[in-house]
């Protein structure tokens, strides 16, 4: 089933970056209210803005699970910018599958996470609404 | 009308596509069907969209992950994208299906209502409503204590602007709801500077549409109206759909009315959450078939085009008002000018009470409506029980009119009337 390719198979078992940071500067919990999984990031900021330490925690499919771990790895060291500028077809692309689109909600958790955390839910509809359509 | 016209819009092909137009009212009289205001015929897309549905992908929509599931969301979800474009609504969120018009405003006066109005305000609705535009605030009134005031209607069948003018004016006007088309005079109200002055006034605007959106383009951000609500059934959908559309802003403040599965985030038994919009809105399993099939309408619609399925109804009802003065003892009430009126003409006729007229009607194949028509206040204001209402739609054709008048004069016939 190509759904469950190789890669999304090994960050959903080996999940990279999970757990909590604490102190963090970003604490937020996403949740897809289609199938009720949640996702919670931490995020904790060096003193030029670059995510220095990051952690998350959550209960959920494979997709939401890997896209997480994936995401994580990608924007650890990064700048907040560099972050927020992840676009939904950059996890397509690190998950490599086509998704349908009651399970887009399950990839984009994550992402949702992020942005929301970082700079609240208007934000999130503003830059990414279509992409949850 | 002219040849030009019926040449340029084809309604014998237009006709062949609705089954129902083409059998027998009665056994060798065919159906005339002029009872449009109340529910339009369907085409046969729609028909076929809804049989696909149930046969082919039939599945509960947004938790599926099985292919039917996927595909039954897909196309109720791409339904939503349908009507947002349709209205010009500026997102898909703003899109909330509902069972009808009656339940979108009862959805704003539930919801909006209900958290905002409180004793000293005022919600200005208007004389022509429908039940439904009166009946929910009515409701609510009770349980609030707010004041409900009414515009009245002119001479003319149209708002009275003064008096419009006069109640916003003394101020405490929280929501203006009126009707964009009257279901029994035509009337089709100056929504544009209705909602402008609404808001001059500090009030939000509701629209009921159910009348005007099968019949002309509609674009809710150009009428800058706040809510807008009307129903499938009336413009070749399906019954049980409708259409609430809502600023998002307002929608995002607004609490939800029903409760229950798919307009939750989360749910524990000490409290839940809410999920976005437009989910918030649509408790339970929704009307999946119907917003398909609206979908399928509104495509059926932009076919024609709305500008030329208007164009055509204007003739239609300037030929029939010209037609109907001709018959002695018929008087027809709302607006005298057919640009000023959608395809609605209620009349009534000297000596005959209005249910004998559509029984002789409908005894020669026509339909059409006789009572109050929903707007009881509306009847009381012009002095009358009852009339009967002719309305058209995209299908209908001016030899139908001329049955209607030649109709009329059968019932005068069969009451021993002259002339």
């Amino acid at each position: 089933m190509d759904m469950y390719r190789e890669n999304i198979l090994d960050h959903a078992q080996h999940q990279r970056n999970k757990g909590i940071v604490e102190p963090a500067d970003v604490d937020y919990e996403a949740e897809n209210a289609l199938c009720g999984d949640r996702l919670r990031l931490t995020l904790r900021l060096d003193a030029s803005g670059r995510i220095e330490a990051l952690g998350w925690q959550g209960a959920g499919c494979a997709i939401s699970q890997a896209s997480a771990s994936m995401l994580g790895e990608a924007i650890l060291g990064k700048t907040v910018d560099e972050a927020l500028a992840v676009t939904r077809q950059d996890i397509l692309d690190m998950l490599g599958i086509p998704l349908t689109m009651n399970r887009l909600k399950c990839a984009l958790l994550s992402l949702k996470a992020l942005n929301v955390g970082l700079r609240g839910v208007d934000y999130w509809q503003q830059a990414h609404e279509h992409d949850e359509d | 009308m002219s040849d030009t016209q019926t040449q340029a819009y084809p309604v014998d092909r237009i006709r062949a596509d609705f089954p129902i137009l083409a059998q027998d009212h009665h056994h060798g009289t065919p159906l005339i069907y002029l009872d449009n205001a109340a529910s339009s015929q369907k085409p046969l897309t729609v028909i076929e969209a809804l049989d696909d549905y149930y046969r082919r992908y039939n599945a509960n929509v947004h938790r599926g992950i099985h292919k039917l599931s996927e595909e039954a969301t897909a196309a109720y979800e791409k339904a939503r994208i349908t009507v947002k474009t349709f209205i010009n609504a500026a997102s898909k969120r703003e899109i909330i299906f509902t069972r009808g018009t009656t339940e979108g405003i009862n959805l704003v006066a539930q919801t909006w209502g209900r958290a905002n109005l409180q004793p000293g305000d005022v919600v200005v609705a208007s004389v022509m409503e429908h039940h439904s535009n009166i009946v929910p605030w009515q409701i609510l009134a009770q349980e609030k204590g707010f004041s409900l005031r009414f515009v009245p209607v002119t001479g003319d069948g149209q708002l009275d602007p003064d008096a419009y003018r006069r109640l916003l004016d003394a101020g405490d006007v929280k929501l203006v709801t009126l009707m964009h088309t009257s279901n029994v005079l035509g009337t089709i109200n100056p929504v544009t500077e209705l909602a402008q002055m609404a808001h001059e006034a500090g009030a939000l605007i509701l629209i009921d549409g159910a009348q005007s959106v099968p019949h002309m383009p509609i674009d809710v951000q150009a009428l800058d109206v706040d809510f807008f609500a009307f129903s499938g059934h009336k413009m070749c959908g399906p019954t049980g759909i409708g259409v609430l559309y809502g600023k998002r802003h307002l929608l995002d403040a607004m609490p939800p009315w029903m409760g229950g599965g798919d307009m939750i985030a989360r749910v524990t038994l000490e409290g839940s959450t809410w999920n976005d919009l437009p989910y918030k809105f649509e408790a339970g399993t929704p009307i999946i078939a119907g917003a398909i099939g609206l979908g399928c309408a509104i495509d059926y619609l932009t076919s024609l085009g709305m500008e030329a399925i208007h164009a055509h109804e204007q003739a239609l009802i300037q030929y029939a008002l010209e037609r109907l003065s001709e018959v002695p003892g018929v008087t027809v009430y709302g607006p005298a000018d057919a640009a000023y009126k959608g395809a609605v003409a209620a009349f009534t006729l000297d000596g005959v009470h209005a249910h004998d007229v559509a029984q002789i009607l409908d005894s020669q194949g026509i339909a059409v409506r006789a009572g109050h028509h929903c707007a009881m206040p509306l009847h009381d204001d012009l002095g009358l029980n009852a009339t009967a209402r002719a309305s058209f739609y995209l299908y209908n054709t001016v030899s139908e009119v001329d049955a209607l008048i030649d109709g009329l004069y059968a019932v005068k016939r069969a009451f021993g009337l002259s002339g």
